[in-house]
């Protein structure tokens, strides 16, 4: 084993846009989880901006467009779990679940044609003064706009969440939706926004991976980053910084993983594969063994305005 | 101005006519995708629901594969729903449909190639221990830890899918197969081969299987005490405490199962229809039978039928796309959006509309 052939600035700058996709999908659903709702849709809404994301950007040109279009169309397919679980009142997790379910389905109708396509990526963005930083300018500040967008977004969700106003009410539908309901708050309307976020958030996530971190289109290419970015909220314990820190250390796992099967470690190849889902399983456990989880009060459960 | 207004007890009625409003719904919004994707809806239609089993031509051939499709997504769905009713979420029935099959197809080989009668019941044990021993990591650290066993055994199907690519290509792969991965097919050794029992119906172990564990289901569901306490346990957690429920055997109970009803759906697929262990024998239907299960209103006979009818969806399916060149993956979008209308007629067996203007409290 070659551990020499392992270049430590590309390797910090290479778990940055590992860990991208899973920040930005794990932030939204941290935002939806904190008005109560558990949407377990997230890899089908991931999967839907992937493809979306990637037939825009081929057909327009324009990697930015195909950001915006796999957003808006994540948001509108997260809809319809808001619809069927807010109004509906269907079963959370059944309805994440076929969320899931109908967006691999949806994803591998649209992305049929667009296989083994090439979209334009986006271009690097070198700050200017920081960038020239010796080793740490490569590492930290030569990366594109989404690196530094999903950065700015966590910031804002904190932001949001401790300073505004906004942010009060939204956890208070997280916290106990039949007090803010009776303080004369909008719980359905509050939940709805925060899913359609969500869901914006998971598309973005989505089209990150098939434009910049893989970049192509590949059927089923998400191969469970949505159901870890699930599992980075746990382990932040529904806060902003943490799921930053989770989702590092995620992307950090994967990264470490794929240079050592290409240094050709001495340890099994499906034992590599396997580790970013069996360290996630490791912590989970460690972080529920630990107790106190902070998990909004109302999580899960259905609202109905009668009782 | 339309309200929802809680019943008091669930509607019986609306329970058992919600599947029908919702497949219902999914014709017309499938015939509408099919039109949209330049196929004659009508004629999609009735290829998928019709043609599999009463056309002339081909229905000799696609008849039996019903009950070939439809064994396994029965027999993982009726361990499923089992636990859902205890509001016990295991998602990776995949993961442990892949882990019984390869733990059923390595105890097998490792005899090959003795011709003893023993060999296929010793393989269907150890199916059924695989994914019970698979099952059993999210129900310890569940009960242990109180970690979350959905995503817990979600991620467990990665690994387990690591695991088929590794054996295949290394522990199980056929000596005899000039070093292609896969094992060795168990179509041609007689003693652990899972043959069609009645010829040209479909009907294999994994078939015989499914409709005991229907009926088995049905007499813990409805008859035995501990069904009562799954019961429950997922609609009254706290009653089912202090009428002296212990949670965690719910918990391990549901998720055994689950996981070993999942092991031998694996083992059954693996020496029968796939033939041998390969990198992608798998066909999903660990994900397709939480449909199933949800689609039969988590009910012993339900999941029987909406089995069947899940079946005939993939036979259906590939027939259109073979004569209709409807693309594979609308099948897919077809099953999540029967998914979908079925939780969203469900809202009447609980709730009734309401006309009219709601009055102030």
């Amino acid at each position: 084993m070659d551990l020499t052939s392992i270049n430590p600035v590309l390797l910090v700058a290479s778990i940055m846009v590992s860990a991208t996709p899973i920040l930005l999908a794990a932030l939204g659903e941290m935002v939806v989880e904190k008005s109560g709702v558990l949407n377990l849709g997230v890899e089908g809404m991931m999967i839907t901006g992937a493809v979306v994301g990637f037939a825009v950007a081929i057909n327009s040109g324009s990697p930015l467009l195909g950001f915006a279009a796999a957003a808006l169309a994540s948001a509108v397919l997260s809809l319809s779990f808001g619809v069927l679980t807010q109004y509906l009142l269907s079963n959370q997790v059944a309805t994440g679940l076929g969320l899931t379910l109908v967006g691999l389905g949806l994803s591998s109708l649209i992305g049929k044609p667009y296989e083994g396509m090439k979209a334009t990526t986006l271009p690097k963005l070198d700050i200017p003064m920081l960038s020239d930083i010796p080793v740490l300018g490569r590492m930290l500040f030569s990366h594109d706009i989404m690196v530094y967008f999903s950065l700015a977004l966590v910031a804002g969700v904190w932001a949001f969440l401790k300073y505004t106003r906004a942010g009060l009410i939204l956890r208070a539908v997280g916290e106990s939706h039949d007090s803010a309901h009776a303080l004369g708050y909008k719980v359905v309307r509050v939940r709805m926004l925060a899913i359609f976020f969500g869901g914006a958030c998971a598309g973005l996530g989505g089209a990150y991976l098939s434009l910049v971190r893989v970049p192509q289109w590949t059927e089923g290419m998400t191969a469970g980053a949505g159901w870890i970015a699930l599992a980075i909220v746990v382990f932040a314990s529904w806060r902003a910084g943490r799921v930053l820190i989770g989702a590092y250390l995620f992307g950090g796992v994967t990264v470490l993983q794929l240079n050592l099967q290409a240094a050709g470690a001495d340890v099994p190849v499906a034992l590599l594969s396997a580790s970013p889902y069996l360290i996630t399983i490791l912590v989970l456990v460690i972080i529920s063994a630990r107790g106190a989880h902070g998990a909004p009060a109302s999580l899960g459960r259905a609202f109905h305005a009668s009782h | 101005m339309i309200t929802l207004e809680k019943r008091p007890q669930p509607s019986r009625l609306w329970t058992a006519v919600t599947p029908l409003i919702a497949v219902a719904l999914t014709m017309v919004m499938g015939g509408l995708l099919f039109a949209f994707l330049g196929a004659d809806p009508f004629e999609a239609i009735r290829t998928i629901f019709w043609d599999p089993i009463f056309n002339p031509q081909f229905a000799g051939f696609t008849r039996p594969q019903l009950l070939v499709k439809a064994g396994p997504l029965i027999l993982i769905a009726i361990g499923l729903s089992i636990g859902f009713r205890a509001g016990i979420w295991n998602i990776g029935a995949e993961g442990q449909y892949i882990m019984g099959a390869i733990c059923g197809a390595g105890a097998g080989l490792a005899l090959y190639p003795s011709e003893s009668p023993l060999i296929f019941p010793m393989m269907i044990i150890a199916g059924g221990l695989g994914g019970w021993a698979w099952a059993m990591i999210p129900a310890v650290l569940k009960t242990r830890f109180g970690t979350n066993e959905i995503l817990v055994s979600l991620m467990l199907v990665y690994v387990a899918e690591n695991i088929l690519a590794s054996v295949a290509s290394g522990l199980l792969r056929n000596p005899e197969g000039m070093g292609f991965p896969g094992s060795r097919n168990f179509k041609q050794w007689d003693a652990a081969h899972n043959a069609e029992i009645i010829t040209g119906t479909g009907m294999h172990w994994g078939v015989v299987f499914a409709f005991i564990a229907v009926i088995a289901a049905y007499v813990l569901m409805a008859r035995h005490i501990q069904g009562f306490n799954i019961r429950l346990t997922g609609e009254a957690p706290r009653a089912a405490r202090f009428s002296g429920v212990n949670p965690t055997r719910i918990v391990i109970l549901c998720l055994g199962i689950s996981g070993a009803l999942a092991g031998f759906a694996g083992l059954f697929e693996v020496t029968g229809p796939a033939g041998q262990i390969s990198i992608d024998f798998n066909s999903g239907y660990g994900f397709t039978a939480i449909i199933v299960a949800f689609l039969g209103r988590l009910n012993p006979v339900g999941i029987l039928l909406a089995g069947l009818l899940m079946a005939l969806t993939y036979i259906g399916g590939e027939l259109a796309q073979l004569m209709l060149g409807v693309p594979g993956a609308s099948i897919q979008l077809f099953q999540g959006m029967l998914l979908f209308f079925l939780l969203a007629t469900d809202v009447f067996t609980n709730y009734r509309l309401r006309f009219g203007r709601a009055e102030v409290a």
